[in-house]
């Protein structure tokens, strides 16, 4: 019960941001646009690039932009206070307390993304859908389908950037791997450009990897490129990679509990 | 001094510092992966595209070596540390902009130089020593309305503090932009980076002039040439934002 009311907390913590909040909506709707025109040129190009036709193109485009806040794709989306309260020592106060570390920073993140994907989701999908052809499906099922993706990618971003946190008990300072980590996540995820359309052998590894559930995979089963039983082969890759990835961040933890010397005695 | 902080931590240094070229790489590298699979977007090579990301890349990397710690100051008006920097005998302006000097910037300058030399043997174009001068100009004129950018940015977040990312959308989408040709996007939104924030002057207009390309606007020809006043003017304007909101600024009430 803890748990609900630690995520609860942190939804309402990002509420408070408001204008911070509507300046990441303009700023997600700008690149919205950018991107949405570049990929127009693409597929006007190569119309059926990766197997998308240009409205599924333009709804895989602000699909990112609805997502990127919510899975925190650009690495950090809160977990960088994890990273300061161990380069500080405050993560002691942390472990002293009578609740499981994984479990605390995993509901604040849920409470986060569940707020993101309100604030910062609703309102670039509507102007995208209103200023370009979107290929958005109908009915709730899809929908339905679409929002438990999103949950289980939010999951294995989680444990992505969890585990980059923790690496900081032995480099001290996070920040550069915290970069290089959310760049993986950028490129592998499908923002960059839908792995679909990576050329050859790269696209093939590039969706078996834990990036892949971030975003490709939710963003597939909105712009209807994954259905029935492709869908259902989704849902298994990203709930497969967030149960190992959840059990490794497990594990390094306990090691680094283990190992720890706070600093300042 | 910032310098030495940033050293203390070797490791992440590195890592920052290579993200910092990666950051920058990765735009260009799908570009490329675009290219792998078409001969052109907008009608344009992948040499005239790299072309435009290095010009458009070299003077935002120099506008954010020089000013991109003003970004900051939203952080500094919240949390009220700015009062320090009033109280010290020197430029508040300079101050911020030399807050936390980051080196690992150079890495943004550093690949798009790369990019933009490799783009230049490549290009369709008989360099004459006009054009050849054309191209610094461009550096100059485009790091200087960059600069403007950044400075204006800046001075709006006296007012609004917490709206830092409402700049990361004219600089860094500015500069998103600017690195496809300008016959991608809609008439509208050219128009807009032209005349209603011109980053247009930063390289799409000199370059479809060095390239002997039409600009889909169908401006007169002298335009393509007015990129110094275009940037003088907006530093000026940009020098004045700042200045209005130095002097609108009230301490925090904590």
């Amino acid at each position: 019960m803890w748990y609900a009311a630690v995520a609860a907390g942190s939804f309402r913590r990002y509420a408070t941001y408001r204008i911070a909040t509507v300046a990441g909506v303009f700023t997600n709707t700008v690149f919205g646009f950018i991107v949405a025109f570049t990929y127009i040129a693409l597929w006007d190009e190569r119309p059926h690039l990766g197997g998308y036709d240009q409205a599924q193109a333009l709804a895989f485009v602000w699909t990112g932009q609805a997502l990127l806040a919510c899975t925190g794709l650009m690495g950090s989306g809160g977990l960088e206070e994890l990273q300061e309260r161990i380069r500080t020592g405050d993560i002691a106060v942390d472990l002293y307390r009578p609740a499981d570390l994984q479990l605390w920073w995993l509901a604040a993140d849920l409470g986060r993304a569940a707020l993101q994907l309100v604030a910062r989701g609703v309102v670039p999908m509507a102007v995208g859908a209103l200023a370009f052809p979107l290929a958005l499906p109908g009915d709730a099922l899809t929908w339905g389908c679409f929002l438990l993706s999103v949950l289980l990618g939010v999951l294995v971003s989680f444990t992505l950037r969890y585990l980059v946190a923790l690496a900081s008990f032995w480099l001290l300072d996070g920040t550069g791997l915290a970069l290089i980590s959310g760049l993986a996540c950028m490129f592998f995820s499908g923002m960059v450009l839908p792995l679909r359309v990576f050329p050859g052998a790269l696209g093939e590894v590039a969706q078996l990897l834990p990036w892949a559930a971030v975003l490709q995979v939710p963003a597939d089963a909105l712009v209807g490129a994954r259905s029935g039983g492709a869908l259902l082969r989704g849902l298994v890759f990203q709930a497969g990679w967030a149960v190992a990835l959840l059990a490794l961040g497990r594990l390094v933890q306990s090691a680094a509990t283990r190992k720890v010397v706070v600093h300042g005695g | 001094m910032w310098m030495r902080s940033a050293l203390a931590y070797r490791a992440s240094f590195l890592m920052m510092a290579f993200g910092n070229f990666a950051a920058n790489a990765l735009d260009f590298v799908a570009i490329m992966l675009m290219f792998s699979r078409i001969d052109a977007l907008g009608g344009f090579s992948l040499p005239e595209v790299a072309f435009l990301y290095g010009t458009s890349g070299v003077s935002l990397g120099l506008a954010d070596l020089l000013l991109g710690s003003i970004e900051g100051l939203g952080r500094r008006v919240r949390d009220g540390t700015l009062d320090v920097l009033l109280l010290r005998p020197a430029p508040v302006f300079a101050q911020v902009a030399a807050d936390r000097f980051a080196l690992r910037r150079l890495g943004r300058l550093t690949q798009a130089l790369l990019v933009l030399g490799w783009s230049l043997p490549h290009l369709p174009v008989e360099w004459t020593v006009g054009r050849v001068l054309m191209v610094p100009l461009m550096a100059v004129c485009g790091t200087a309305i960059f600069a403007a950018v950044f400075t204006a940015g800046a001075a709006f977040q006296f007012w609004a503090q917490d709206a830092a990312e409402v700049q990361n959308s004219f600089t860094y989408g500015g500069h998103a932009m600017l690195q496809y040709p300008p016959t991608v996007f809609a008439k509208e939104l050219v128009r807009g980076v032209t005349f209603l924030v011109p980053l247009a002057f930063v390289n799409w207009l000199p370059a479809l002039r060095l390239l002997g390309r039409p600009d889909p606007l169908g401006l007169p020809g002298w335009v393509d040439f007015m990129g110094p006043v275009v940037a003088a003017l907006m530093c000026t304007g940009a020098g004045l934002a700042w200045r209005l909101g130095l002097r609108a600024y009230r301490s925090t009430g904590s």
